[in-house]
């Protein structure tokens, strides 16, 4: 156990080292752009342009920028310690920006994802357990609709059906609410709609997921075994059924949890929520390369690091998985 | 006839056989693997309605300038004032404009019509690619092994655990300022979209094109074929290749819908098709406008909304048909 955690471990390591060598390449060899020029802004005299070019180290060999880089983004290496360079916009420091962001993040996606959980789970179940009834029929097809519906056209919908200013029943604080919000519980009304429209793709894809895993589960010998030696049909099935049938939703779970808290973007974007996407994607709108660049590096860490928490935490959850 | 599917046709004639003297003395016919595919698919009849969903859309697709001028509508890049109200507020669906008009009078039927272009022709060839980079990828690892497979192997496990698509839109954006990639030779717009959807499809294919080979590289009929004096290359054409169309086809039917899906989020963060109207490009454009121009949002994202509702469905029952002992069988 204790070897395997250290090769998962070495992984980890390996693969940030590999991505922060990959995001170097995309924003700083790629682009044709002159960085110094962006940061400068509109029409600069060429000695300002030549200014910054020495100020952010660009006068230097591609090597020596990513030492530099390496130095920005790990702690104890380079001088100005970690804070994932300079934006271009207003030459705040990345890290710290993208930290303050980091808690309306987290409260977006946590609430989302009990959401979805609470619906999934359920529906899937009872789905697997009447296979084929209307029921079944009915939640499956209401799941593929959703899975097939982009969150931001979902959430455009909403808007247009709920938003206290322009909807038909004007019954939710929608776009921009939450930044006008000062209460925690103003902050959690104005995430009302953000939470379902978030969840409602996550729900449906668990709810097929867990079904599917159920009805076959449900075929195994052991189940057969168990009904026979006289359990009731509620035991069988959950103590039976979904406890095995629940662990790969773990796997699913952990890594849908990373990719959120690298940035709901296309959500934060929608609703107009500041969180890390919201701060990527106003990046993007001005091409802001180190903020982005930043926001990536952040996601990237979090997804990495989620898959690591999911397989250690399988040998845990999981009796038939052995290291 | 390779001798795979060769002796499961034996099999299916051996069942018609039966039936033919149970039924009566009609002319014995076999099937082929297709054909039974098809008689188990056309039983879904909500994928079948949705299969012909797709065949219009593609024909739509294709000859949507013909269809403008038929139906007398602008192209998709032409403005007009005169389709504005006395406020400068487009006008919404009628019988002249169906889809309504945008903000500077172009007319968004057109554009809806030209967005199926763009959507499908990303999906198809970001799809075929990855599946045909996958598959060679994926067969020549699985049949040579060795060092090659070793390598193939651990290049898909990277990729696999890599961000690819947070990489990929860093990727975009990088590239999406005017300046461009490469000292301007990977501009934005399809080229990257397809980079990013192929990168990101093609492990998933070869991790499990790999894994079929593995072990039907050790079926008697290779091993027949092989005594017979078979060359490599007939045998992975002639006798595995055959074996594969089925995952193939599930994979593919997969990854289409979810490649339009992805098109269009880049889109709708203005990192992926720049130049034309894509539906992710012009929902985008709609959220602006949302309180003054429902229609802006609300017909490209249905089109968007049926399309990949389509793909799955049909996408669901092409893995039913393939796999009759599934889970979803009824």
């Amino acid at each position: 156990m204790a070897a395997y955690i250290a090769r998962r471990l070495l992984w980890v390591v390996f693969l940030l080292f590999t991505i922060s060598c990959i995001t170097f390449v995309i924003f700083s060899v790629l682009p044709a752009g002159d960085p110094a020029v962006a940061r400068a802004g509109k029409s600069p005299s060429p000695q300002l342009v030549e200014t910054i070019r020495v100020q952010l180290g660009l006068d230097k060999s591609k090597p020596e920028q990513f030492v530099n880089y390496i130095g920005d983004i790990l702690p104890f290496v380079g001088g100005n310690g970690v804070n994932f360079g300079f934006s271009y916009q207003n030459n705040t420091e990345v890290l710290p920006e993208i930290l303050e962001r980091l808690p309306v993040t987290i409260f977006l996606a946590s609430g989302a994802v009990i959401l979805w959980l609470s619906i999934g789970i359920p529906i899937g179940v009872l789905s697997a357990v009447k296979t084929g009834s209307w029921l079944d029929r009915l939640a499956m097809g209401i799941a593929l609709l959703f899975i097939s519906a982009p969150v931001y056209f979902l959430g455009l919908v909403a808007l247009i059906l709920f938003d206290d200013q322009i909807g038909v029943w004007p019954i939710l604080p929608g776009n921009s609410a939450y930044g006008e919000a000062d209460t925690f519980l103003g902050k959690a009304e104005a995430l009302i709609m953000p939470w379902c429209v978030l969840a409602a793709a996550f729900a449906a894809i668990y709810a097929r997921f867990l079904r599917g895993n159920l009805i076959d589960t449900l075929q195994e010998d052991y189940i057969r075994t168990a009904r026979a030696k006289g359990l009731s049909e509620r035991r069988v099935v959950f103590r039976h059924g979904v406890r095995a049938a629940i662990t790969p939703i773990v796997t699913l779970l952990g890594l849908d949890i990373g990719i959120l808290l690298g940035g709901a973007i296309l959500t934060e974007t929608v609703f107009n929520i500041p969180g890390i996407g919201r701060y990527a994607y106003g990046a993007i709108t001005v091409s802001d390369l180190p903020v982005i660049q930043g926001t990536v590096l952040f996601g990237a860490f979090f997804i990495v690091m989620m898959s690591l928490i999911v397989d250690i935490l399988y040998a845990f959850i999981d009796p038939r998985v052995r290291y | 006839m390779s001798t795979g599917t060769g002796a499961s046709d034996l099999l299916h004639a051996e069942d018609q056989g039966i039936d033919q003297i149970v039924a009566g003395n009609a002319p014995v016919a076999a099937r082929s693997p297709l054909q039974l595919f098809w008689r188990r698919f056309r039983r879904d009849k909500v994928a079948l309605v949705a299969l012909v969903f797709i065949i219009l859309l593609v024909l739509v697709a294709i000859f949507a300038p013909l269809i403008r001028n038929l139906l007398d509508t602008p192209s998709p890049g032409a403005t007009s004032t005169d389709t504005l109200d006395d406020f400068g507020l487009p006008e919404g669906p009628s019988s002249e404009h169906l889809f309504g008009v945008d903000t500077i009078g172009r007319d968004l039927f057109s554009r809806v019509l030209e967005g199926a272009r763009v959507s499908l022709l990303v999906a198809f060839i970001g799809t075929g690619l990855s599946v045909t980079i996958g598959v060679a990828l994926g067969m020549i690892a699985g049949f040579f092994r060795g060092w090659v497979d070793t390598f193939i192997a651990r290049v898909i496990d990277i990729l696999l655990a890599f961000p690819v698509l947070l990489l990929g839109l860093g990727l975009a954006s990088a590239c999406s300022t005017k300046e461009g990639c490469l000292g301007g030779a990977l501009q934005p717009g399809l080229t990257i979209v397809i980079f990013i959807i192929v990168l990101s499809n093609w492990p998933y294919v070869a991790r499990i094109i790999r894994g079929q080979v593995l072990s039907l590289r050790e079926k008697e009929f290779v091993e027949a074929s092989r005594s017979l004096g078979a060359s490599n290359m007939r045998i992975v054409f002639r006798e595995i290749l055959p074996n594969l169309v089925a995952p193939i086809i599930v994979y593919a039917s997969l990854f289409i819908p979810a490649n339009i899906l992805l098109e269009a989020s880049l889109s709708f963060l203005g990192v992926g098709v720049v130049d034309k109207p894509s539906w992710g490009l012009l929902l985008s454009d709609a959220v602006s406008q949302l309180d003054s121009a429902w229609w802006l949002m609300f017909f490209p994202g249905m089109a968007l909304l049926l399309t990949v509702l389509a793909f799955n469905l049909v996408g669901d029952g092409m893995q039913d048909a393939l796999n009759p002992k599934g889970t979803r069988q009824k």
